[in-house]
């Protein structure tokens, strides 16, 4: 009797008692159907994860201006400006592991066009911030090292403010806008750059030289830099030593001693994508597990019904023997039936969960990513549990005296 | 035909179960001869033991003591697979309650001896439609046990009985269930199958049915009682010939 034909045998059986047969795989099904479905969805997440943290460009450090404790009264990051100009040029020049390093001074302010307003974030920068942020231009060029230098008054404009401003699909180069009753001339749009990991709009944004920021908007030179500092490091490994290096730097130049707390901070994005992965990685893990105790339990209740299966058709058995069915045969039956029923569930679960994802999609406009090697792998492994589960009542069978068998009622 | 050596063979075979404490002697050394194409009938009353016997006869069951010898060749040591395989060619059962497989078609019930025993699949539909006419059923072969009567169904299972050529055929009182008309039909069928050559041991309580047969064997309390030979009957009730069945 070949495997076919005992193939064969096996869905006729299950096609007998059709109920039971799709309820006890319905735990492969739900199962299977789960991690589908959640996986596309953790694929999906995973990729606008990532899309935002390319977004925000890779090998960047963030230097925030530190608590001061000033009177006993602490201070968080950013509340007192410890950061000086010079800092910035040290940053800049001393140091091997940093590419480049921009001063961001920000303010929320409202920009007006002729006949529109909007309130947006505007900062002040450098021409090289666009380069660290890997973040082109859609319309016009940046301003250049020497509007820093001039202290002109231009601004690149963030698509939304555009969009805001000026309508949608127009082309606001050479615009005048206010910002704060000064007047500036509109150089460039910054190209779409979408959401930050929380849901911030980058786009939402207007930038010109930070010294004509620092002049007119925060209202007046100073020594220290009332703002952060965006360092681009030279490779996305080397931002760990580019933290060192800054820190070392910025405490000798703090004339910070050994046991004093740091008067800055540094933010390194690729820790936070570090986070975000190994939060994602997390998840699925979990996943894997709710799988894994899933199938078990649907794997349980394969066997469960096999004995009953097994116990039902005990009169068949003794038949099967009586003519000459070898234990083997018998036991061939019975597992080959188990495996049907769990690869059978395994198949509809996918089914199930690819229909459950796209359902998802639709409602919570994640992307959803299918991944081949999952589907098979979940095929695959409610065979195994079907396997698994099926083999003591087959070998139960197979063990079964032919003339009690022949005797049972 | 001349005298060859007997095809059963059984020598001192006896056979204890164990009930809790207690010991049963089912069969207490019991000795026959079966020669090719005889028609043994083994009676005696419930509990004398001839189940205990055919089960041995039928390589279900294996003997505590004494030897078995099938075609010549020694089976009380043989193990599972071996007995499969041999009750697979060698032995063809019938039992009183049919035993067919239900939701099963009776052209694939009487396959299956074939698929045991590895025959192609278009073979086994030849043989197993050829068996089903023999019986006077052909026109039966998609319908399932539950559409036939128990007559019927009774061929349907000398069918498969037959369809693997075995040497031997084994009745378990094949007419138990049915009324005495169609076990009558059911006993033309054996006794053709004995015409054509064939070995048949029939278990029963019924004398009118031990009629047919050319020797009955009595058993009580696990010994051979007697074992005599006879003129089996020709005609008990006005019975169809296999031809008239088949037609």
């Amino acid at each position: 009797m070949n495997l076919l034909e005992t193939l064969l045998v096996a869905v006729r059986a299950l096609l007998r008692n059709k109920t039971r047969s799709f309820l006890t795989a319905l735990g492969i099904i739900i199962g299977v159907a789960a991690v589908i479905a959640m996986v596309a969805m953790g694929e999906g997440a995973k990729a606008n994860v990532e899309e935002a943290i390319s977004a925000m460009g890779t090998n960047i450090l963030i230097v925030l201006p530190g608590s001061s404790s000033a009177g006993g009264a602490r201070g968080g990051f950013g509340s007192q400006p410890t950061l000086t100009w010079d800092d910035l040029k040290a940053i800049q020049t001393e140091l091997p592991s940093i590419r480049e390093a921009s001063p961001v001074l920000s303010s929320n302010a409202q920009v007006q066009s002729e006949d529109q307003n909007w309130t947006t974030r505007v900062s002040g920068t450098s021409p090289n911030y666009f380069d660290i942020r890997n973040w082109p231009m859609s319309l016009g060029t940046r301003f250049t090292d020497s509007d820093i230098d001039g202290g002109t008054k231009v601004v690149i404009l963030g698509q939304t403010v555009v969009d805001k401003l000026f309508g949608v699909n127009t082309d606001p180069v050479g615009q005048m806008v206010r910002i704060g009753n000064i007047p500036f001339q509109v150089v460039a749009v910054a190209a779409k750059k979408g959401q930050s990991p929380v849901g911030q709009d980058y786009d939402d944004a207007a930038f010109v030289p930070y010294t004509t920021f620092e002049a007119k908007i925060q209202g007046g030179l100073g020594k220290f830099l009332k703002g952060i500092v965006f360092v681009g490091a030279t490779s996305a490994a080397g931002t760990v030593r580019a933290q060192a290096e800054i820190t070392t730097l910025l405490r000798d130049r703090h004339h910070l001693l050994a046991g004093a707390e740091d008067d800055f901070s540094i933010r390194n994005l690729s820790e936070i994508a570090n986070t975000q992965e190994q939060a994602t990685k997390a998840f699925s893990l979990l996943l894997l597990g709710v799988a894994f105790v899933s199938l078990i339990v649907g794997g349980i209740g394969i066997m469960n019904i096999m004995l009953v299966s097994v116990t039902e058709r005990t009169r068949e058995i003794g038949v099967r023997m009586a003519i000459g069915a070898r234990p083997i045969n018998i036991m061939m039956q019975f597992l080959i039936e188990a495996l049907t029923l769990s690869v059978a569930g395994g198949l509809l679960g996918v089914g199930l969960g690819l229909l459950g994802g796209r359902w998802l999609v639709a409602n919570f406009s994640a992307p959803l990513r299918v991944r081949p090697d999952v589907i098979l792998v979940s095929v695959l492994f409610s065979g195994l549990v079907g396997i698994a589960f099926g083999l003591y009542p087959a070998y139960k069978a197979s063990r079964l005296d032919p003339i009690e068998a022949l005797r049972y009622e | 035909m001349e005298a060859t050596a007997p095809l059963i063979r059984l020598e001192e075979v006896a056979k204890l179960y164990r009930m809790g404490d207690v010991e049963v002697r089912a069969l207490q050394g019991v000795s026959l001869h079966v020669m090719p194409g005889e028609f043994v009938a083994i009676m005696g009353a419930s509990g004398s033991g001839k189940s205990t016997l055919m089960n041995i006869l039928g390589c279900l069951d294996r003997p505590t003591r004494g030897q078995y010898f099938l075609d010549g060749r020694e089976v009380s040591g043989l193990t599972r697979d071996d007995l499969a395989r041999l009750r697979n060619r060698m032995l063809g059962f019938v039992f009183q309650s049919f035993n067919l497989l239900s939701r099963t078609s009776a052209l694939e019930n009487v396959e299956l001896p074939l698929i045991y025993s590895g025959v192609s699949r278009k073979e086994r539909h030849r043989r197993a439609r050829e068996a089903l006419a023999r019986v006077g059923l052909a026109d039966r072969a998609d319908h399932h046990p539950n559409q036939l009567s128990g007559g019927q169904q009774q061929r349907v299972a000398i069918a498969r009985a037959l369809v693997a050529d075995p040497k031997i055929i084994l009745a378990d009182e094949p007419t138990g269930n049915l009324d005495s008309r169609t076990g009558g039909e059911v006993m033309a069928l054996l006794r053709g199958r004995r015409a054509a050559g064939r070995t048949i041991l029939l278990v029963t309580h019924e004398s009118d049915i031990a009629r047919y047969a050319t020797r009955v064997i009595t058993v009580k309390d696990g010994l051979i009682r007697s074992n005599r030979p006879q003129q089996p009957a020709r005609a008990v009730l006005a019975q169809p010939s296999e031809e008239e069945l088949s037609a």
